[in-house]
């Protein structure tokens, strides 16, 4: 199978020196680029030029580059981790999704959440915030009973599995127009809502991830469903369905 | 004059041992924990789960990662599973099973003791996993469900789709949380530790850069202890991600710690090739494709030909003309040969000229028939993830069905190819996981001490949670006991003053190079000559051309680096910087261990040392050692090594055999 090259492209950057900082796009014309190439890995060669010409690199978030540790993040061409047929990170976006000629614009993460601090790269914490904030199961390290001991329906289990899988990325926030932080709360949420270890403390959570996130100033949900349509791991707003039944029955049993 | 060392390994039968020590360690009493301060360094496995199970107990921790959070530390991406020993399925596991496997799987290099506690540990680690509601795999009956992985003839691996250390590092992640949320552990994420602080001999703090503001931070307490992971980007291209990085340990090398059996180094057998010269990272695919999966390569070169040609695609090869090599080779153990022994023979055939693709250097592996026998929803539903991420990167589709000829349906193969993964060497520890430095500790890939010389799949995970849950948080207190009575020691001391001079010195020496050439041009010139030189077929002559190359290479950094920007605020050319200059001098260290181990054992393949049937052929009488490299004050000299002999008394040292 002959290999798909593209040979000129333009890439149309954010640029932005700290979180006060109006910002600014920058251009470069790219070319010869292989469509085995991931996306990341031609802003890598973007930058080598950029450096080969003196100048600082053009500043994103990124780590694995496999997909799973929920670093990179970039809003391409108007979509959170660019448009893919199926969920996946910008890291694993590859350059033959793209054509010649094509101008591709790349700006960070847009939410009151998530300040910028450099270019593309984002501050997060408030991620972090709203997990300490209840999103656990109240275990100390020690002697617990036996793993097998807590039987779980296999369709439970594989449900919890799925609510897990979000890696935390914010893309859900930076597609909302509200800047609504439900789908990554609920996911966090419903995981631990179908499992009975984390059944005890439901409400509890509910109550406490939610008060954090609006706290944070993270806007509300108003089911447009731009969060599940981006989300790089397939989460759904029937978790944000069950995050409301958990925080209507904390409220109702106050 | 020789040096002795101590690794304090307990009296007692081995099985023993650990309970003896719990029962005679020192313990903190409640009070005074709260006077003691711990820095862990690291927030993957195990320093998230060491920083959490440390704040419960009422220390107060300072929790540092590079990233800008915890749960983005690179244990996130293990695949597979880890492994313990519950035997819920009924095939004969047990504690010392596990122990001799790893031991075995370790080509006989590892400390007994310190791998049968991990053994003996394996299953709290499991039951601590579930009560914090990671989604473990399940039965349809409720129990958890196991899946086998190579070097082992039992199933014990626990797994959560392909995501397993997603799931047990956001377990260790919420328990973090938990302690952050109860003010016992302070984050500070976004930085990075460049030196440590020895005030009166021992451990007392680090020197941290602040990512974001570029200042240099100090931070005391009364024991440090690093999590920061293994060295594999000294490779450039590995399977780590691109943040991983060799700098916090190599600090603590160049203080006095010592740095043991750097050239134990795992190639990871199934991981998608390398396509070009612009790639900046290899990506795994889980080794637990190895159980269903059949590895092949064709038997006729003229096929071999054509796929590298292009002129033909691996389904096309029908069945009797495909060498299936491991089961051929090791017919008792197959596809599941631990991961040296499975790299090295997809080296052999491919350096014979039977490579799949277009480098010549792939092999093929292969779902047709357990697609065949099991369905496509029974594989999907095990490797679903895999598949998708392997069709997203290539473009090819291994759930695809491309002909049926005699009754057997042919898939689109996958191709794989070894890559550098994990680093079994480490910083030297003793049974309570301290380095040679008192008050400084070391843990999970960072450390040396579990594998041997080579690691069996799902044991990292296991690993890391050991020691960060159920190993460290006890030892430290041995050391910590009788810290409660010093006071709090200020950063104002000198000691912090002369360590912060000396790395922004260090900094300022970088920015001021001024020459020409980018970090990862550099950084990729490294790579080529680790894989080269260093890689998986080792020679004496290969290996001091080696370092030749990387003398040669440090003076081209010295002197022709170029880092844009400026030294203050954020700087990301700068970090990268610091860790190419960190890689250098890592990369000669396992070129020194590799040439002076006149041996091949796991990892570690010296051409010379082969038997006739080019298996690995280890000098026990030799090199039944663990080797310790100490720093002698600066990069250029070579360093002094120290050998810590291996004591074995529960298993008898034998060749390894997984062919009957």
């Amino acid at each position: 199978m002959a290999e798909k090259v593209l040979k000129s492209f333009t890439v149309k950057y954010w640029k932005q020196n700290g979180p006060k900082d109006a910002g600014h796009f920058e251009e470069r014309v790219m070319k010869d680029i292989p469509g085995d190439t991931s996306f990341l890995e031609m802003l890598d060669i973007l930058n080598e030029q950029l450096i080969e010409d003196g100048k600082e690199p053009f500043v994103f978030d990124h780590d694995c580059r496999e997909g799973i540790c929920g670093m990179c993040s970039l809003y391409i061409n108007g979509t959170p981790h660019g448009k893919t047929e199926r969920g996946a990170t910008t890291c694993q976006l590859y350059m033959r999704k793209f054509n010649d000629g094509d101008v591709i614009t790349i700006e960070p993460w847009r939410s009151a959440g998530f300040p910028v601090i450099k270019d593309c790269m984002v501050d997060r914490t408030a991620f972090d915030k709203i997990i300490q904030a209840g999103g656990y199961t109240t275990v100390r390290t020690g002697a617990p009973q036996d793993a097998n001991a807590i039987l779980i329906p296999k369709e439970d289990a594989d449900e919890a599995m799925d609510c897990a899988s979000c890696i935390g990325c914010g893309a859900c926030v930076a597609a909302c127009k509200n800047g609504s932080a439900m789908l990554f709360v609920s996911s966090k949420v419903s995981q631990l809502a179908l499992l009975p270890q984390g059944r005890v403390e439901a409400a509890r959570r509910a109550k406490a991830m939610v008060a954090k996130m609006d706290e944070l100033g993270f806007g509300n949900c108003t089911n447009t469903r731009a969060c599940e349509a981006v989300c790089p791991k397939c989460e759904t707003i029937a978790n944000i369905a069950r995050l409301n039944r958990e925080f209507i029955k904390a409220k109702l049993a106050d | 004059m020789a040096i002795n060392i101590d690794s304090k390994i307990p009296e007692g039968p081995v099985a023993e041992k650990w309970s003896n020590y719990k029962a005679h360690q020192r313990l903190v009493n409640p009070k005074n924990k709260l006077k003691l301060d711990v820095i862990v360094v690291g927030t993957g496995l195990a320093g998230a789960s060491a920083a959490a199970s440390l704040g419960e107990m009422g220390f107060n921790v300072l929790n540092f990662c590079i990233q800008d959070s915890p749960r983005r530390a690179h244990s996130i991406a293990a695949q597979g599973g880890i492994n313990a020993a519950k035997n819920y399925q009924n095939d004969g596991d047990s504690v010392y099973r596990l122990f001799y496997d790893t031991v075995k799987g370790g080509d006989y290099r590892a400390r007994e003791a310190n791998v049968y506690r991990l053994a003996e540990v394996s299953n709290s680690i499991i039951d601590q996993c579930v009560a914090q509601g990671v989604p473990f795999a399940r039965e349809y009956g409720g129990t958890l469900a196991n899946r086998s992985f190579g070097g082992a003839q039992v199933s014990r691996t626990f797994y959560a789709k392909g995501q397993t250390g997603q799931q047990l590092l956001l377990g260790a992640y919420s328990a973090l949380s938990a302690q952050v949320n109860a003010g016992k552990v302070k984050l500070y994420t976004r930085y990075e530790m460049l030196d440590v602080v020895i005030i009166d001999g021992k451990a007392r703090g680090i020197i941290a850069k602040n990512l974001v503001t570029g200042k240099l931070e100090r931070f005391s307490a009364n024991a440090v202890v690093i999590a920061t992971g293994g060295y594999g980007n000294t490779y450039f291209l590995s399977t780590n991600a691109m943040g991983c990085n060799v700098t916090a340990a190599m600090s603590c090398y160049r203080k006095g710690a010592y740095f043991a059996n750097p050239c134990y180094v795992q190639i990871h057998p199934t991981c998608i090739p390398v396509h070009g010269d612009k790639q900046s990272k290899l990506t795994l695919m889980s080794e637990s494709l190895r159980n269903d999966g059949r590895i092949w390569v064709p038997k006729k070169l003229e096929d071999a030909k054509a796929l590298q040609a292009g002129t033909k695609e691996g389904w096309e090869i029908p069945e009797e003309d495909r060498d299936y090599y491991l089961e051929r080779r090791y017919p008792a153990f197959g596809n599941l040969v631990p991961r040296d022994v499975a790299s090295r023979a997809a080296k052999e055939r491919c350096d014979k000229g039977f490579g799949v693709n277009n480098t010549g250097l792939a092999v093929f592996l292969d779902f047709s028939e357990s697609i065949q026998r099991l369905g496509i929803d029974v594989i999907r539903q095990r490797y679903g993830n895999l598949f998708d991420m392997y069709e997203e990167i290539t473009d090819v589709n291994p759930g695809e069905k491309r002909a049926t000829k005699n009754g057997m349906d042919y898939y689109n193969p996958m191709m794989i190819f070894p890559a550098i993964h994990y680093t079994m060497g480490g910083i030297w520890v003793d049974y309570e996981l301290q380095t040679s430095i008192p008050g400084l500790f070391a843990i999970g890939e960072c450390n040396f001490s579990d594998h041997g010389a080579n690691r069996l799949g799902a044991s990292a995970l296991m690993q890391g949670l050991a020691d960060g849950y159920f190993v460290l948080p006890y030892t430290i207190q041995n050391y910590l006991a009788d810290q409660s009575i010093w006071p709090r020691i200020s950063t104002d001391a000198p000691e912090f003053a002369e360590v912060e001079k000396a790395t922004e010195e260090r900094i300022q020496k970088l920015m001021n190079i001024k020459g020409k050439r980018s970090v990862d041009s550099i950084h990729k010139e490294l790579g080529h000559i680790c894989w080269e030189y260093i890689g998986m077929g080792r020679t004496k002559e290969g290996l001091e051309k080696g370092i030749k190359l990387i003398d040669e290479l440090r003076k081209e950094f010295d002197t022709n680096l170029f880092i844009p920007g400026s030294r203050e605020g954020l700087n990301v050319e700068l970090d990268k910087a610091i860790h190419l200059d960190d890689f250098i001098t890592m990369g000669k260290l396992i070129a020194y261990d590799a040439l002076s181990r006149e041996e091949s054992c796991g990892g570690h393949f010296r051409e010379e040392h082969q038997t006739e049937e080019g298996e690995a052929k280890r000098d026990d009488k030799n090199f039944f050692y663990v080797g310790c490299w100490k720093y002698q004050g600066n990069d250029a000299t070579a360093p002094e090594l120290i050998k810590e002999p291996l004591e074995y008394e529960a298993i008898k040292v034998q060749t390894r055999n997984y062919k009957n």
